[in-house]
């Protein structure tokens, strides 16, 4: 394997576990809550194998950093920015409605991204994304179908989810704003540049938001700061602040 | 044990002279251990019964969901947060068998969580109380899924064929749950002072509530003979408080924390440990709606439902334009 820059590599594994890490977060919220037993119990899938990859990619960040951290510790002594999430994944849940959009904008990303991460030169990356692949193909499968069955729905269940896309659709522009750490990854075999991942994608969720009967909203403006740590939403810090709460009020002790 | 002071007949046990030749041979079958099926002939009473209890028993799984649910956000580690995400969704899946095995007496799962939600039917008492801090994950587990397990393990032998058979995949679930409840006790009462005090002050708040589990005493117990009489209840409420409290002690001696019972004592005669009642008035007033968090939990219940329902009518409405499109291609 060639020179790698570790930094850049470092914000490149940050990413990937940042992400699952703040959507399982998110996800996990609807424990107890969600509108059908069977939902209650997709929900706490999804939310458990992204906790899951989550532990894989935090574990090998802590690994690449090297200074002695654990995966628990990039997740529970991080400040807000430090997180390298993408603003969409941070986001309040709002209705199911949205929640499940978002997954399914997320998964659908993730669906065309992990499959070539496994051919990553770095072996570590390449079986994670393995792993994940899998649990993905299976979480993109029952998002784009609820995403279906609700945009195809009632009036009312057509009318939510057309508000949820619009709501966040300028937070998916974000997954494609590739910079410096991107081309690095690219160059040395470790990762594809997302920005070339567009086409694709775009093809992907336009059939299935065709199908739900949803209109993509034509204005391509897009929030960013999340991936590159540089502005995230208010949102996160409270997400921190509840995730956080027991490792920062009671410092160094065992679970 | 997750169903409390089911209503049964009321009456006493129907004597042998008293009973029609239907419900001679079926008490005849229950005795000879057949198992009882869904389109078997049974008594009314028998099939109204098992409805109130199992759907009492789905009911608390459903609720009991968020007293640790409210935990999960906030689990110190990801593995202990992984691991209470598949406890509660355990739950869940609990939930799901044991509605559909009272789906087999002919009742809806929407009539029974229609009854949960208007108060009409109930939830086991314990979770109506708090989970304040980290170790009350510990105890929920050590202790409520120990006292559920312990009414549940007899339940795998109960005479109704499909209740039995969803028992016997919740008792593997629970035991589980019920050593994760204890590995967290262990490194809470083996951790920091602050640690040690949570772990301790877990077991002082549910160690009573606990003992309610098991519901009143069998001489205060109006429903338990007939229900015993159909095998849907096997062992008596004292005989499995009892149980639990000889199993949990050395368990709480092991970890170095003091049960809160002055009266807690072996007795050599008996071979069993002599502890004190829990306040029984207490208990009816948590059955009545008086305990510290029943409105708080029927009311997360009530706002999944009414938030969820455009979902599901969605769903419905999806449904019905893909069977119309079937329809009409043939």
């Amino acid at each position: 394997m060639a020179q790698v820059d570790q930094k850049a590599l470092l914000e490149f594994v940050l990413r990937q576990g940042d992400n699952t890490l703040v959507l399982g977060h998110r996800v996990s919220e609807w424990c107890g809550h969600a509108p059908v037993l069977e939902e209650d119990i997709a929900l706490a899938n999804t939310a458990l194998d992204l906790i899951g990859q989550t532990q894989m990619w935090l574990g090998l960040a802590a690994e690449i950093e090297g200074e002695g951290h654990s995966a628990d510790d990039m997740a529970y002594l991080r400040d807000a920015w430090d997180f390298r999430n993408l603003l969409l994944v941070e986001l309040p849940n709002g209705d199911f409605g949205r929640t499940i959009l978002r997954q399914f904008l997320f998964d659908a990303f993730s669906a065309i991204y992990l499959p070539l991460l496994t051919k990553s030169a770095d072996p570590r990356v390449a079986e994670i994304a393995a792993k994940a692949t899998k649990e993905v193909a299976y979480h993109l499968e029952r998002s784009a179908q609820t995403v279906v069955g609700l945009g195809d729905g009632s009036e009312e269940s057509h009318a939510r989810m057309q508000e949820a896309l619009d709501y966040l659709w300028p937070y998916v522009g974000e997954m494609f704003a590739s910079d410096s750490v991107d081309q690095a990854m690219a160059e040395a075999g470790i990762g594809p540049d997302p920005a070339g991942l567009r086409a694709e994608y775009d093809a992907l969720i336009g059939r299935v938001l065709s199908e739900a009967t949803l209109r993509i909203p034509e204005d391509s403006f897009a929030h960013k700061g999340g991936r590159n740590g540089y502005m995230h939403t208010e949102h996160l810090g409270h997400l921190l602040t509840q995730m956080q709460w027991l490792q920062r009020a009671y410092p160094g002790c065992e679970w | 044990m997750y169903a409390q002071m089911v209503k049964s007949t009321g009456d006493a046990v129907k004597s042998r002279e008293d009973m029609s030749d239907d419900e001679r041979h079926f008490q005849d079958k229950v005795d000879a251990n057949i198992k009882v099926e869904p389109r078997d002939w049974m008594p009314d009473d028998y099939r109204k019964t098992l409805i109130r209890q199992i759907g009492q028993h789905a009911h608390s799984e459903i609720v009991g969901q968020l007293p640790e649910g409210n935990w999960i956000t906030r689990a110190p580690t990801l593995e202990r947060k992984a691991i209470l995400l598949a406890k509660v969704q355990d739950e869940a899946g609990h939930g799901l068998y044991l509605y559909c095995a009272a789906e087999t007496l002919g009742v809806t799962r929407d009539e029974l969580t229609e009854k949960l939600l208007s108060g009409r039917m109930k939830y086991s008492s314990i979770f109506n109380y708090p989970t304040l801090t980290w170790a009350d994950m510990g105890a929920v587990g050590w202790l409520v899924d120990g006292a559920a397990i312990m009414n549940q393990v007899p339940l795998q032998r109960t005479s109704y064929g499909p209740y039995s058979r969803a028992m016997v995949r919740i008792c593997k679930e629970e035991s589980f749950h019920q050593r994760q409840g204890y590995a967290i006790m262990m490194k809470m009462a083996q951790g920091s002072p602050a640690q040690r005090k949570m772990a301790q002050d877990a077991l002082n708040r549910m160690w009573y509530p606990s003992l309610m589990m098991f519901g009143p005493s069998d001489k205060d117990s109006v429903h338990s003979a007939q229900s015993m009489a159909w095998k849907i209840k096997i062992n008596t409420n004292d005989e499995l408080r009892q149980k639990f409290v000889n199993e949990t002690v050395p368990q709480a001696e092991y970890l170095g924390l003091t049960i809160p019972d002055e009266n807690l004592k072996f007795n050599e005669e008996t071979g069993n440990y002599d502890f004190s009642q829990p306040d029984w008035d207490e208990f009816f007033e948590v059955l009545k709606g008086n305990g510290p968090c029943n409105t708080d939990r029927l009311n997360a219940r009530r706002k999944a439902w009414d938030d969820g329902a455009w979902v599901r009518e969605g769903l419905l409405a999806h449904a019905e334009k893909r069977a119309a499109a079937k329809v009409a291609a043939e």
